[in-house]
């Protein structure tokens, strides 16, 4: 593997792989001493056009347990034009010696961009572009997943998993890395939102339920998980008020008693709570949502590690 | 000086191998006695009026880092052209007569093919209120294409109003047709691909949307439309149905939609990128289907020259747009000819002729009838050649780099001297 660019990046076996490799990552967080030497002169810059300071401090923290070096960048709100600023500053943090560019912006395609002209030589991790894809994302949910529905997880796929994915589908990255991921991996995947957010393609493949109460009653899913709205999608009419939408398709106390008992509930965060998830849901025992971010400082050491150390490749 | 030449032994559109004789920057039936020309073997080369291009960025005034009309014209005549239409969408906008003057001179002094103004239908192609085509169309470029081209115009009320003022001119309105609502955000074709790549949609239908509200305005004012850059199989059935009911019509279809699909959008190149964008292959096959059987009247290239900073960059920061000029011949031949589906005269048709009618250029399209000027084209339709990024265009947003093209234009005649000549551009005589 030399770049993560997308989720489709990653076969099954690649994938069981990063996630076997995870959970060994995960180990070493459990313990006293949280470090490894493994990255050790090794320099990882994490290049964000937007701001996201999980992620960015997800993937420094991964770096750090690898004794990396890190530079964070954040370009946001520069006055240059977005596109010369993508060549032009990770030219100029290649220059300065980075072996890994962790890439966050705003754009669909960027990091597939820089990974695939002749700007920079450098490993390229996308972190999330546009509404295209965050891999990583992905990774750390399969990892919840599967430790959530399996005792030994170690080595095993999600076959006979049903994950239902709620929200906003035409613009979510994490919602098609998601799909993609998952899928691989053998889980039933349904998708559920507004039909002003379902894109025909994927109305087509015949997992899409408009309703959330039909959608929990025809899957009966084994995980459900609640995309963020973006504040913009209301102003630009994909549906009426938050009061609506919170109505049909958040997650509440009575949706909460309608799923099954053991049923995971993931959000990659930050919630808009009392709108696409209320607190009964977000405090229950079937939120997973501290778990992805354990599991995501544990993924994104698994993935440096892949990308630096030429493991699994 | 204009020489006198005799052009040996070369096919003409219906197939027959003929000479075609020039004197004094005339067309000739017969060489006279007494005269001498300079005789040339033009044995497997094939002699079609000089092309005309509808639809070209020329980006002077005002970007000319990009395009010049002088380098504009250079590829012109590379891809065979003896008139081209610079578009109005420069810097300040070719909204008034002194700008279309200035457009019209600079194409004067560099010489190489006709350059032919279109002016703004709205001031500053801003969509508010009409330009003075008026004084545009009376100037000395007289223009008879008005087309806020880059932008549509989209007020219904306005663009009602801009086809009853051009017939005062035997104008035209050029529309390009694109619901700016619909296409907020647009980056390409919408649809699948669009979906798996995370790039904002541009729906079929803002296109046909105005094409069929236009077609309406047309037949209620009985003015007269052109459509540019037609992209879509639905846009298509739309123009045929109007012209089965004698609506005055006539439409474009770019080289790039008639032979490039969304598909290569997968690799986020924004060479790629166009307005419209590039899609899918039930649409190209309907273009050209469209083209063939006469629904669309010319391939017009839209010749987008932009400088390599607005390409070098993240899909959604860079610009709209591809170059054309020197491979539109070749995606014309393949088209029309190698697919066995139609002939030279109606690539002559399409490449010069008709698109010389639209504009009412007199001097143009007029092939080899006595007594008119000599704007001719010569090309050998059995050379293959890979085009390359670097054109004799300012700008290298060339789509077509890397594919393997049949057919080729060897060389150009305007007004009766070579513009270009053994594929090599040839400097403007006396200058
Ligand atoms: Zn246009
Ligand atoms: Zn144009």
């Amino acid at each position: 593997m030399r770049h993560l660019l997308s989720a489709a990046d990653l076969d099954k076996d690649q994938a069981i792989k990063l996630l076997d490799l995870a959970e060994d990552m995960s180990d070493v967080n459990d313990r006293e001493i949280k470090k490894l030497p493994t990255l050790r002169g090794k320099t990882v810059v994490n290049l964000f056009f937007e701001d996201s300071t999980r992620t960015r401090i997800s993937f420094e923290l991964a770096a750090k347990r690898l004794s990396a070096d890190v530079i964070n960048f954040a370009a946001k709100g520069s006055s240059v034009s977005k596109g010369e600023s993508l060549k032009d500053t990770a030219q100029t943090l290649e220059a300065m010696g980075a072996d890994v560019i962790v890439l966050r912006h705003s754009s669909s395609g960027s990091a597939h961009r820089l990974a695939h002209t002749d700007w920079v030589g450098s490993a390229i991790v996308n972190a999330g572009d546009g509404s295209h894809e965050h891999p990583t994302q992905a990774l750390l949910d399969a990892m919840t997943i599967r430790q959530g529905a399996i005792k030994h997880p170690r080595g095993k796929d999600l076959t006979g998993i049903k994950v239902l994915i709620v929200g906003d589908l035409s613009h979510s990255r994490v919602a098609r890395s998601n799909l993609i991921l998952l899928t691989t991996l053998g889980a039933e995947v349904h998708v559920c939102g507004p039909a002003t957010l379902a894109p025909a393609s994927l109305v087509s493949s015949g997992r899409v339920h408009f309703l959330l109460d039909d959608a929990i009653k025809l899957v009966n899913p084994d995980v459900v998980m609640m995309l963020r709205v973006q504040q913009e999608r209301m102003s630009d009419s994909f549906f009426p008020t938050e009061r609506e939408y919170a109505r049909i398709w958040g997650l509440n106390k009575s949706r909460l008693a309608r799923i099954g008992e053991n049923t995971q509930i993931l959000h990659p965060g930050p919630m808009n709570r009392g709108l696409e998830i209320d607190a009964a849901s977000a405090d229950s025992k079937n939120s997973m949502v501290l778990n992805q971010v354990r599991n995501g400082v544990a993924v994104r050491m698994a993935v440096l590690l892949t990308l630096l150390s030429g493991e699994a490749s | 000086m204009t020489g006198n030449y005799l052009l040996q032994g070369v096919t003409i559109t219906t197939g027959e191998v003929r000479d075609v004789v020039i004197e004094s920057g005339l067309i000739v039936d017969k060489a006279s006695t007494g005269t001498s020309h300079e005789v040339m073997d033009c044995s497997g080369l094939v002699v079609l009026p000089g092309f005309v291009d509808l639809h070209t960025h020329l980006r002077e005034p005002g970007f000319e880092q990009s395009e010049t009309v002088a380098s504009g014209s250079r590829s012109a005549a590379a891809g065979g052209y003896t008139a081209i239409h610079a578009m109005a969408n420069t810097f300040p906008v070719a909204d008034t007569a002194g700008v279309v003057e200035q457009v019209a001179r600079l194409g004067e002094d560099a010489g190489l093919v006709f350059v032919q103004p279109i002016g703004a239908v709205t001031v500053g192609l801003k969509g508010e209120q009409l330009a003075e085509l008026g004084a545009m169309a009376q100037s000395k470029a007289r223009v008879r294409i008005f087309s806020d081209d880059g932008n549509c115009v989209h007020d219904p009320a306005l663009m009602r109003r801009a086809l009853e003022y051009v017939k005062a001119f035997d104008g035209v309105v050029a529309q390009h047709a694109q619901e700016p609502r619909l296409t907020v955000n647009a980056q390409m074709n919408e649809g699948a691909l669009a979906t798996k790549l995370g790039l904002g949609g541009w729906p079929k239908v803002a296109e046909e949307a105005i094409i069929a509200r236009d077609l309406m305005l047309t037949e209620l004012t009985g003015s007269r439309l052109h459509v540019c850059h037609v992209s879509t199989a639905g846009s298509v059935e739309l123009i045929r149905q109007a012209k089965a009911r004698g609506i005055n019509v006539s439409a474009e279809v770019t080289p790039h939609h008639l032979l490039l699909t969304e598909d290569l959008a997968s690799g986020y190149d924004p060479v790629y990128k166009v307005n419209p964008p590039l899609r899918s292959t039930a649409d190209v096959e309907a273009l050209r289907e469209g083209l063939i059987d006469g629904t669309i009247d010319v391939i017009a290239t839209d010749h987008a020259p932009h400088p390599k900073e607005s390409k070098d960059t993240d899909w959604a920061s860079a610009a709209f747009g591809m170059v054309g000029l020197e491979t539109a011949y070749s995606v014309a031949q393949q088209v029309l000819i190698d697919s066995g589906k139609s002939n030279f005269e109606r690539l002559g048709a399409v490449m010069s002729s008709n698109a010389a009618a639209i504009s009412g250029l007199a001097q143009q399209g007029k092939y080899l009838s006595a007594g008119s000027a000599a704007n001719l084209t010569l090309v050998d339709p059995k050379d293959s050649w890979d085009p390359k990024p670097q054109t004799l265009s300012m700008s290298e947003n060339n789509p077509f780099t890397g594919l393997k093209m049949q057919g080729r234009v060897r060389h150009t005649i305007y007004n009766g001297q070579f513009s270009y000549r053994d594929l090599s551009i040839m400097q403007r005589a006396g200058s």
